[in-house]
């Protein structure tokens, strides 16, 4: 049986969504760009994340099964646009940054994913932890993320300036990829390895081998 | 599977109707709640992208080297609505409330742009323009900021053009809504880009709108770089500047005030 514990800190390493699942990779690459709109972006996450379960879990025993999936994208709709809303409220400069990456929450797999797999089995309470725990895991790549691809793209962390770059006159030249979409996937990448390589247990089998070159004289 | 009461048509009904129901009384809730800071908010904003066009306002920051905030700032300003036909102001609409691009989508408050004068791609332009003035001590116009929109290669942009007081040379240039790619014509946010704006001549010798983005700079003063990568940007952004401060833009008012001073 679950326990609570287990269930909130386990996605955090062993059963990441991004870096063992590969899920919510979209935003993952959008959002990293800066720390300040990263942290903004993981709470919204976390806010629908654990709502959501809890909703779903709420009305779970009263669902029926043929329309479970477009009760769980209702709640979950309505959970994002209330997000949407406080951050154009209180926040109003990272939500017009964030764009669409706010509303684009609804099509997180993470968060359809825990609604349907976890929450419409198990109570609130648990469902909450469950959320809390996924979004979390969520949150720790992105944050590990965007603490490289800030200060190195814009030589900045958190809009401070950490390292003075050659356009402000001093001796940094910022890598224009890391300001592009693309080199999260290296960052994510670099980062499940060495994920990998601290805990062996979630490296997969391979699917083949590669078998030794018998006739070596093909190379040349 | 027996179809139980909970499968039933009944139940699919009742809960659908249900859960929709509770959602829309949450969003509708949070929504019309947030809605006065959320204008509020929005406001704020075109405050400050106005100011930061003029060059009162750091582009990261949202208070002045002497920490005024947009709004003190903008008190300097004064609101005129102007037509734009004639480059007479006019008292037709409430400056405070008037929205241009809402205006520029309504039939009797807008007028059709055919191919050739539609070199921004609007498809309409409303009859009635805001234009931002900043008056010094002796009520003569230091800087006048007029918004300029334009379509670029993904979306239309959305900025402020601000002209120095002789009338005649830009002050400064500033977007707030773009959809340009990053890195690349997504570059018009660029501050030192941005900066080379300041003191361009916008108007040749017959005074038809004479700034040019290009590759290599010439001895001509109207040259402003290209932004590389970014051709059709670049050629959206010419256009804009050239369609808002010609005939069918703020051309005549600019025309009448320098007749007047």
């Amino acid at each position: 049986m679950a326990t609570g514990k287990k269930v909130l800190v386990d996605p955090i390493f062993d059963n990441n969504p991004i870096a063992l699942q590969v899920l919510g990779i979209c935003s993952a690459l959008a959002v990293t760009i800066s720390m300040s709109n990263t942290l903004v972006m993981c709470a919204a996450v976390i806010f629908v994340t654990t709502l959501s379960n809890v909703a779903v879990s709420l009305v779970r025993n009263h669902v029926p099964t043929n329309i479970r999936i477009i009760v769980q994208m209702t709640i979950i709709a309505s959970l994002v646009i209330v997000v949407d809303q406080i951050l154009q409220a209180l926040v109003y400069d990272i939500s017009k940054r964030l764009s669409v990456f706010v509303g684009l929450i609804i099509t997180n797999c993470i968060v359809l994913g825990r609604a349907e797999a976890f929450a419409m089995q198990n109570p609130p309470g648990l469902s909450a932890l469950d959320g809390l725990g996924n979004a979390l895991g969520y949150s720790v790549i992105l944050l590990l993320v965007a603490i490289f691809r800030e200060p190195l793209g814009a030589g900045t962390l958190m809009g401070i300036e950490i390292l003075k770059t050659v356009n402000n006159g001093g001796w940094f030249v910022p890598n224009g990829l890391m300001l592009l979409s693309p080199s999260a996937f290296f960052i994510i990448g670099l980062l499940i390895w060495a994920l990998r390589e601290w805990k062996p247990e979630q490296a997969e089998e391979p699917e083949f081998e590669i078998a030794p070159n018998l006739q070596y004289r093909e190379a040349y | 599977m027996p179809v139980g009461p909970r499968e039933g048509i009944r139940n699919i009904l009742v809960v659908s109707v249900v859960v929709c129901l509770l959602c829309s009384i949450i969003v509708s809730f949070m929504a019309v709640s947030l809605k006065p800071s959320q204008d509020a908010n929005k406001e704020l904003d075109r405050k400050q992208n106005i100011l930061r066009a003029a060059g009162l306002l750091p582009a990261d920051a949202t208070t002045d080297t002497q920490g005024r905030g947009a709004a003190e700032l903008f008190k300097d300003f004064e609101v005129r609505a102007v037509n734009l036909e004639t480059g007479q102001f006019t008292d037709a609409v409430d400056p405070t409330t008037y929205d241009q691009q809402r205006a520029a989508r309504i039939a009797a408050t807008s007028r059709n742009l055919n191919a050739k004068e539609d070199i921004a791609t609007l498809g309409r332009r409303e009859n009635v323009g805001l234009a931002y003035f900043k008056l010094d001590e002796s009520r003569e116009i230091e800087r006048l900021v007029i918004p300029v929109r334009g379509y670029g290669l993904w979306g239309t942009l959305f900025g402020f053009l601000a002209i120095d007081r002789d009338l005649t040379s830009a002050a400064g240039l500033s977007f707030y809504t773009h959809k340009e790619t990053p890195g690349l014509g997504g570059e018009v946010d660029n501050e030192n880009w941005k900066a080379s704006w300041a003191g361009i001549p916008l108007f040749d010798n017959e005074g038809d709108p004479s700034v040019t983005l290009v590759k290599m700079r010439t001895d001509n003063p109207s040259e402003i770089d290209a932004l590389s990568g970014a051709t059709i940007t670049s050629r959206g952004v010419q256009n804009l500047i050239a369609f808002w401060t010609g005939d069918l833009g703020y051309g005549p008012m600019l025309d009448r005030l320098k007749a007047e001073t």
